[in-house]
């Protein structure tokens, strides 16, 4: 997964409009093997809408109909933030049963999994991923790609955010001292153990900088987040 | 047994909810006396709280508030990263890990607090490992040094501020099944149950209504 997350990412940085990136959320389909991907984004500031693979026809009417409204995937996303299998919501109520039912003729599937996002400005979005399978191939399915999905639905979040121009891309990416050290140390060749013991710190709590300091550049790996961070003059070697 | 409830579920459970409140006053407030805003009915509070958080609770057997702690997203505005900064060095923001904070123990004899934090952070480690999490990051006091490495969980300390009982430190607490199964011994919960218990508050795919109106 690791090669297919950073070409992920690596498609994600070269889009400059939203339809770009409506492409790579669709090849994302083609990696999970799924039938849907949908990012989501549900704040009221700011125009909602998404990028998804879903039929032109279920779209349409999912829209015109305001189906949000009644849809527990979305409904749910503003009271967790934990991902959850669309099984474990309730479906009890009418109007929620026959927005299944109507769902899965749109073919949706009959399993679903969403990862609520929480940005820095308060802003919430969604991303999902929807399929036909069993309980069993899904609860596996999910074990094995969770950390994954929570990856990918927060990179495309900042990646919306950028380009809505929502966020300044510095804004995203702000490193700490303890960062930037880590990263100059690792770009100028030192092993983990080295420069963990240059800074005084433990290896393990190094990793813990790298993996902030990865995330807030949107960087795939540790050289990628390198690379990406001399590239920005957050840090020089 | 282990809650886990969001804050717009904890009125679900009423005395739990105000027990837990309340025995924060008392430690933050009168035993640390950490200077934080304690309400006329004895409970303290803080704006985290008001972020619709998510609480994992101690239930003991005869029904009171045993110990708790409030989850966070660090991807989003939590305690540490607004206050601690000076501590870790800077922002700690990742989706793979969260904020645990208010990490509290209901009244007891200093022989069962030691079981009650192990349950409270099993709860902690089973969150982490059935969201896909890395680590977690918390606040702690000196107090509480002794009981994480009692319990075989230590955290990666990232930083401390103060000294001897009024140190307060940042760490990092990374998870995995062993820990999970080493937190489920030293709390006297059996690992099946303790699945059970996150299953039933996050995800028993409650299947067979949906599958009868499939048909």
């Amino acid at each position: 997964m690791l090669s297919q997350m950073e070409a992920f990412l690596e498609r994600v940085e070269q889009c400059n409009t939203l339809g770009e990136l409506n492409q790579v959320v669709a090849g994302l389909r083609d990696v999970f093997q799924v039938n849907h991907v949908v990012y989501h984004s549900v704040n009221s500031d700011g125009e909602p809408y998404a990028l998804a693979t879903y039929d032109a026809d279920w779209a349409e009417h999912y829209e015109k109909e305001e189906l949000y409204r009644i849809d527990p995937v979305v409904l749910s996303a503003f009271q967790r933030f934990n991902p959850y299998s669309w099984k474990s919501l309730s479906w009890e109520k009418k109007p929620a049963r026959r927005f299944f039912l109507e769902a899965m003729d749109g073919g949706v599937g009959n399993q679903g999994v969403s990862v609520p996002i929480r940005g820095p400005h308060g802003e919430f979005s969604l991303f999902s991923l929807s399929h036909t399978c069993s309980d069993e191939e899904w609860s596996k399915f999910l074990s094995h790609w969770m950390s994954d999905l929570l990856l990918i639905g927060h990179y495309l979040h900042s990646a919306v955010r950028v380009l809505e121009n929502m966020d300044e891309i510095t804004e995203y990416v702000s490193l700490s001292p303890r960062e930037t050290d880590a990263l100059r140390l690792l770009g100028a060749g030192m092993n983990r153990g080295r420069a963990a013991e240059f800074l005084k710190i433990s290896e393990h709590t190094l990793r813990v900088y790298i993996e902030s300091a990865r995330f807030k550049l949107g960087a795939a790996n540790t050289t990628h987040a390198v690379a990406k961070a001399m590239a920005q003059g957050l840090i020089s070697i | 047994m282990l809650h886990y409830l969001y804050a717009d579920e904890l009125n679900s459970k009423p005395v739990l909810k105000n027990a837990m409140f309340k025995d924060r006053a008392t430690q933050f407030a009168e035993r640390l006396g950490w200077d934080v805003v304690v309400d006329a009915y004895g409970e303290e509070r803080d704006e985290y709280d008001k972020m619709n958080p998510l609480y994992v609770i101690w239930q003991r057997p005869d029904g009171s508030h045993g110990g708790s702690m409030r989850a966070l997203p660090t991807t989003a505005r939590c305690m540490t990263n607004d206050h601690f900064k000076d501590i870790t060095g800077g922002e700690i923001k990742s989706p793979l890990i969260w904020e645990s904070t208010r990490f509290c123990l209901g009244p007891c004899a200093d022989k069962d607090a030691s079981q009650i934090s192990a349950a409270i952070m099993l709860g902690g480690a089973e969150i982490g490992l059935k969201f896909g999490l890395k680590h977690a990051v918390g606040v702690f006091d000196a107090r509480m040094v002794r009981i994480y490495r009692a319990l075989g969980w230590s955290p990666e300390i990232l930083g401390s501020s103060g000294g001897g009982r009024n140190r307060i430190s940042v760490g990092l607490w990374e998870f995995s099944e062993e820990i999970r199964l080493r937190l489920c011994a030293k709390a006297g919960v059996a690992p099946e149950l303790s699945a059970l218990w996150i299953d039933q508050a996050f995800g028993m795919p409650r299947m067979t209504k949906v599958d009868a109106l499939v048909g």
